[in-house]
């Protein structure tokens, strides 16, 4: 699909400096920018042809919505309300009458113009700057029909990385396990989802119980546990073909995979005896490596974006702690030293961080640590939550919570939340089926 | 040799003891600490009902617990975060390998189990660690390893969904089942 997925991007005019407009996203961003998603225009041939290959009714209205939607939830931007705005979006396209816009307070304005042709999609957008009456950016995405969400995701995010400086998050997936039924007798299927929630799927049937998938940063490969046949081992898949394969020989249970940063290897722990340690397979010589030897619980390991370091947890100390060594399994330093049990430990893709889950008397919460253990910060507490995800610009965090049942054990539920690396903007993740286990794939186009 | 075996077993044992009544005498003070709080008759009722069924924060009831003989308990349970054997578990695990002497033919498995109060990953490798914990008290009993085959499901199969201590305490477990 992603080899199929052929985007052209024709720069009408080179960017120019000195836009007025920055969004600051390093803060809780309690006023965010205003801004006009004008619908995409659409000439009538265009959209009738795209209604009876895509059935929908205006397309091009269906790709503002989606980055309207994406710019929102960001919780950076206001995208106005469109029974405001005085100008046609065809007119906008063309030459924007800034008065207008400035006077329902838009700051930014996004317009464009949806065709058919030859059989193919294409979107052109404008970016412009509402005060200083500007144009920002212009790009165009020529694709097959069926991938017009993702046109809308793309240009959420050159939108995103135009006003923040940063790259966005919004052409990306999100995998995970939907579970059903009764809390004693769960039923778990890997599952995966466009990150705004659309093109749900499932990948396994629910015959065996299955955990903690994680996307390769490189591809679109997972690696995942499965109780296939009651032998809890690590698998790979391949999202494309739906080929899988277990990962290794190891006469006991393997878990807690991740793969490194380049794709190559996959870092998880093997558990014999009562004693877990922390190993790596290299994907491509089948080279096993032991990383840790300790009579401890050793899990949880994540590589450093770079690949040098690793963090895991370790209840070498007597409780669960985070601790951070070299590659190798060398240096391994503890760098939790709060009250509490902390787990689950993540390392930012931009490196400065160390994103976590802490239990202290009985809360559970998501933080943020710098990789040498200073600077705790705790961004969420509930009943229950754990395993926090990146996504790929380090400035969101996703993770799961699962409700505390009544008196008479009902009422159970788990949910996928997102939470702002600022602590801001906490949102319940709308999915079919219960869900847990979220892992954010890298931006899909670049 | 075996009666050496047999003291080392029993120190352990008592040293075990120890540090349960230790626990007890500290759950205690905790409870006492919220019990003021806690003004309703029936929350005061519930802890009562909790104190008959733990020990410390093991679990001593019966519920839940299935037989695989006669005066045979299936499964063993374990304090927070812990693989320890309790004095109670080591008189199950005794009358399990005993029964496994006698039935030479039964081959089992050991499911290890946590509660829901800790990260899913960790709880994978706790549980692994107390069907261990099991598994090595039944071999010290006569029972041959390769009879035994040790999975770990986590926090993933618990036997009681309430989200309170009674609940955890019955799910932080190891299960003795027939294989065969």
């Amino acid at each position: 699909m992603i080899k199929k997925f052929i985007i052209l991007i024709f720069i009408f005019f080179p960017i120019k400096a000195s836009a007025l407009i920055e969004v600051d996203i390093t803060r809780g961003n309690l006023n965010p920018l205003p801004l006009a998603v004008s619908p995409l225009s659409i000439d009538e041939t265009s959209r009738k042809n795209f209604q009876q290959i895509l059935d929908k009714e205006n397309i091009a209205s269906e790709i503002s919505l989606i980055v309207e939607n994406n710019l929102r939830t960001s919780g950076l931007f206001n995208p106005l309300d469109k029974k405001a705005f005085l100008q046609a979006p065809d007119i906008a396209n063309l030459k924007p009458r800034f008065e207008d816009w400035n006077l329902i307070k838009a700051q930014a304005l996004i317009t464009g113009k949806v065709n058919y042709i030859n059989d193919k999609l294409r979107v052109e957008f404008r970016l412009w700057d509402v005060l200083a009456a500007k144009e920002m950016m212009a790009l165009a995405f020529t694709t097959v029909p069926t991938n017009w969400r993702r046109v809308g995701h793309i240009i959420s995010d050159k939108v995103y990385e135009r006003l923040t400086g940063e790259k966005g998050y919004f052409d990306t997936r999100i995998i995970y396990v939907a579970e059903e039924g009764p809390k004693t007798q769960r039923i778990k299927k890997l599952a995966i989802m466009d990150q705004d929630g659309a093109n749900n799927k499932f990948l396994t049937l629910g015959n065996e119980l299955v955990l903690t998938p994680r996307f390769n940063p490189a591809s679109q490969m997972v690696t995942y546990l499965s109780y296939f046949k009651n032998m809890p081992r690590v698998y790979l898949l391949d999202i494309e073909t739906g080929t899988q394969e277990v990962v290794g020989d190891f006469p006991g249970m393997t878990f807690a995979p991740r793969f490194s940063p380049d794709g190559k290897k996959i870092i998880m722990s093997f558990a014999k005896d009562g004693k877990s340690d922390i190993y790596t397979m290299n994907l491509e010589t089948r080279l096993v490596e032991r990383i840790t030897n300790h009579p401890s619980i050793d899990t949880s390991p994540s590589y450093s974006p770079d690949g040098k370091y690793i963090t895991f947890n370790s209840d070498r100390s007597g409780y669960q702690q985070i601790y951070v060594m070299k590659n190798d399994g060398s240096d391994v330093k503890r760098i939790s030293f709060g009250n509490g049990l902390y787990g689950t430990p993540v390392w930012s893709p931009r490196g400065d961080l160390i994103a976590f889950t802490k239990l202290h008397k009985g809360k559970f919460y998501i933080g943020v640590m710098r990789t040498d253990g200073t600077g705790e910060r705790l961004l969420t507490e509930n009943y229950y939550q754990e395993a926090p995800s990146w996504s790929p610009n380090g400035r969101v965090l996703i993770f799961y919570r699962e409700t505390k049942t009544n008196s008479k054990g009902e009422g159970f539920s788990a949910k996928l939340w997102s939470i702002d690396l600022t602590g801001y903007n906490e949102r319940l993740i709308t999915t079919e089926t219960d869900a847990s286990d979220p892992s954010w794939s890298s931006l899909l186009s670049n | 040799m075996r009666l050496n075996k047999i003291f080392k077993n029993t120190l352990l044992v008592i040293s075990a003891g120890i540090i349960l009544t230790a626990c007890a005498t500290k759950k205690e003070v905790a409870v006492e600490k919220e019990a003021p709080k806690e003004t309703k008759k029936e929350e005061v009722t519930k802890i009562e009902k909790i104190a008959g069924q733990m020990q410390g924060d093991v679990y001593v009831g019966t519920e839940s617990v299935k037989y695989l003989a006669d005066g045979v308990a299936d499964r063993v349970f374990f304090a927070t975060n812990e693989s320890i054997l309790t004095t109670a578990s080591r008189e199950t695990l005794r009358a399990q390998a005993a029964w496994l002497r006698e039935n030479s033919n039964i081959t089992v498995v050991l499911e290890g189990h946590a509660d829901e109060r800790g990260t899913r990953e960790y709880n994978l490798a706790l549980g692994e660690r107390r069907a261990n914990a099991a598994k090595d008290y039944l071999m010290t009993y006569g029972v041959s390893s390769d009879r035994i085959t040790v999975i770990s499901y986590g926090k993933e199969r618990p036997v009681d969904s309430g989200s309170n201590p009674l609940a955890w305490s019955k799910n932080r477990r190891s299960v003795t089942v027939k294989a065969n």
